[in-house]
């Protein structure tokens, strides 16, 4: 690994997080484009957090929904309404 | 309801406990109908309703289930599952891609590595890549400063990388690499 990969690869999560200045982003980007073994790094990564936000769902239940509501109408209904 | 999904999903990755996680929803949004009045039009909304959430949480849950941080967190090298599926895959001479192995993890294997990390690393996780919110929107929710939350997603996504491998090697998703080199 070369002393540029090792930079790129120090940057990458805040490159993912695109948290990185303009500048910065695009050395990543060059780097990436030209550098294969960086690229399959950065491209696991990608596929990664797309894995983990998709399995990361649940369906909110009805019961839930409706209890909420119910919840706020009484709040509502006692005349503890939104502070001022 | 706005966000109810989300911050159900959150709730539930927090508690741990479905009817816990429902509670906790609950006052969420009664806590935020009351304090409408202070949400500032034009911020975020959906930062702001979690904010409340995760404060109602530390409050009301976590005194009663702490748990003991995980010290071995640190050790833990940067991309440890791509690396180590790296080597699994040189030994084993098979050249399935790493992105295979990613799509044959279950739900409830993926839920269960998030859930395993240490509370500050599972909410940090959970804000910046379940709910996709920036360093600096996460340090508003968590009233945590900006380097913290960098230092708390790094380790907080390698501990999870390190507890998707085990669960990949326990299925057989992932070749025991020591025992496959002098084949």
């Amino acid at each position: 690994m070369s002393e540029h990969c090792r930079e790129v690869v120090e940057l990458l999560y805040q490159y993912l997080d695109h948290e990185l200045a303009e500048e910065h982003r695009i050395v990543i980007r060059r780097h990436l484009a030209d550098c294969p073994p960086c690229f399959d790094v950065f491209d696991f990564e990608v596929e990664l957090r797309v894995v983990i936000a998709q399995k990361c769902r649940e369906r909110v239940p009805d019961t839930l929904v409706s209890r909420v509501a119910e919840a706020l109408r009484q709040v509502e209904a006692q005349g503890a309404g939104p502070e001022e | 309801m706005p966000f109810m999904d989300s911050l159900y999903n959150a709730a539930l990755r927090m508690t741990r406990n479905p009817a816990d996680a429902e509670d906790l929803v609950q006052e969420t949004y009664l806590k935020a109908y009351r304090a409408f009045a202070r949400f500032e039009e034009g911020t975020n909304l959906k930062a702001w309703l979690y904010r409340i959430l995760t404060n109602t949480y530390i409050n009301a849950y976590r005194a009663k289930k702490r748990r003991p941080e995980e010290s071995d967190i640190d050790d833990v090298e940067s991309f440890y599952l791509y690396r180590r599926l790296g080597d699994a895959e040189r030994a084993s001479a098979s050249r399935s891609a790493e992105d295979q192995v990613l799509d044959r993890f279950t739900e409830s294997e993926i839920k269960d590595a998030v859930e395993a990390l240490p509370e500050q690393f599972r909410m940090a996780v959970l804000l910046g890549d379940v709910e996709g919110f920036s360093y600096k929107e996460i340090a508003e929710i968590l009233d945590i400063p900006m380097g913290t939350v960098m230092s708390r997603l790094h380790r907080g996504r390698r501990a999870l990388q390190k507890r998707l491998f085990e669960f990949g090697r326990q299925r057989g998703l992932v070749a025991a690499a020591e025992s496959t080199t002098d084949g």
